[in-house]
């Protein structure tokens, strides 16, 4: 396996949604290919950082303030009729 | 090595479906309730997509007042969630046409050429390389990353990675296909990666050399 075919199906490994085969193939290409191992565990790290750190977080005081404006405008609508 | 593992939590219970019915039939605080789970989500993609605060509220605001409105025409036959995400996406594509008015706004505008997949620098990032940093500056670099990237590749990233949805329920909100869905999605985590290891990257030395 090539470093290029690896990368194509890198997202899916780290999906984990590749057939048994594949994923032995990939992982053996990782046993010797630095770069690759270096690729793959960079980009699950960047995956989990994200994932974990979840930017834009709402405030509680914006989110008291949404929540009612959300109502007020809601009371005073009418649900779209059925069509 | 291990793989990610996704857990969405956002599955329909019962419990949702009577909200769900009981808003239908003008139950506000039903509906409240809808609103206090997933009001955070909203509000990530819509700072994600907008890239600015005051459109955000105004998103979120915008996009479940439409959800409320249109709730009989929500069919159970799409989580309740992605049809929610689906109106926050769209609310926030138009502003960000209102902002741009000009220029059209879709998803389909930054398809570049495939080489913005292959690695340039390849790093070994230091071990838990967040811990380096306090949390507000660990924020703002996460988000001064993702800024950078073009707004279908983060939109993907965000929808898929950090939200939770499926590679099928991300391409149904976005109105891509799935391997344009797929591919996106490699060259946002492959363009991540590589932005980070400014940051993440192993120290040779000591001395901080910026230079490079
Ligand atoms: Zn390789």
């Amino acid at each position: 396996m090539k470093c290029s075919q690896f990368l194509t199906e890198l997202n899916d490994f780290l999906d984990g949604s590749l057939d048994q085969k594949l994923k032995a193939e990939l992982s053996e290409h990782l046993t010797w290919c630095h770069n690759c191992y270096i690729v793959c565990n960079t980009t699950k790290k960047t995956i989990e950082i994200y994932r974990e750190n979840k930017i834009y977080e709402l405030p509680d005081t914006l989110r008291a303030k949404l929540h009612d404006a959300i109502v007020t405008k809601c009371k005073s609508s009418k649900p779209t009729p059925e069509s | 090595m291990g793989t990610i593992q996704t857990n969405v939590t956002t599955g329909d219970t019962s419990e949702e479906l009577a909200l769900i019915q009981s808003a239908r039939e003008g139950d506000i605080a039903a509906f409240e309730q809808l609103i206090r789970k997933y009001d955070r989500n909203v509000f990530r993609i819509a700072q994600h997509i907008t890239q600015n605060r005051e459109d955000a509220e105004d998103v979120v605001q915008d996009a479940f007042l439409k959800a409320y409105q249109n709730l009989k025409q929500f069919q159970g036959n799409s989580k309740f969630y992605t049809w929610l995400v689906r109106i926050a996406v769209n609310e926030a594509l138009m502003k960000l046409r209102k902002r741009k008015s000009s220029k059209t706004v879709s998803m389909d505008e930054d398809v570049e050429t495939e080489d913005g997949s292959v690695p340039r620098e390849v790093a070994d990032w230091s071990p838990n390389p967040e811990q380096q940093y306090r949390q507000a500056e660990l924020s703002e670099i996460l988000e001064k990353t993702i800024q950078g990237l073009p707004m279908g590749f983060r939109t993907v990233f965000m929808l898929r990675d950090v939200e939770g949805l499926s590679t099928e329920e991300t391409a149904e909100t976005l109105g891509l296909s799935v391997p344009a869905v797929k591919s996106r999605l490699l060259r946002a985590r492959l363009q991540l990666r590589e932005r980070l290891n400014r940051y993440f990257k192993k120290k040779k030395n000591n001395d901080g050399d910026q230079s490079k």
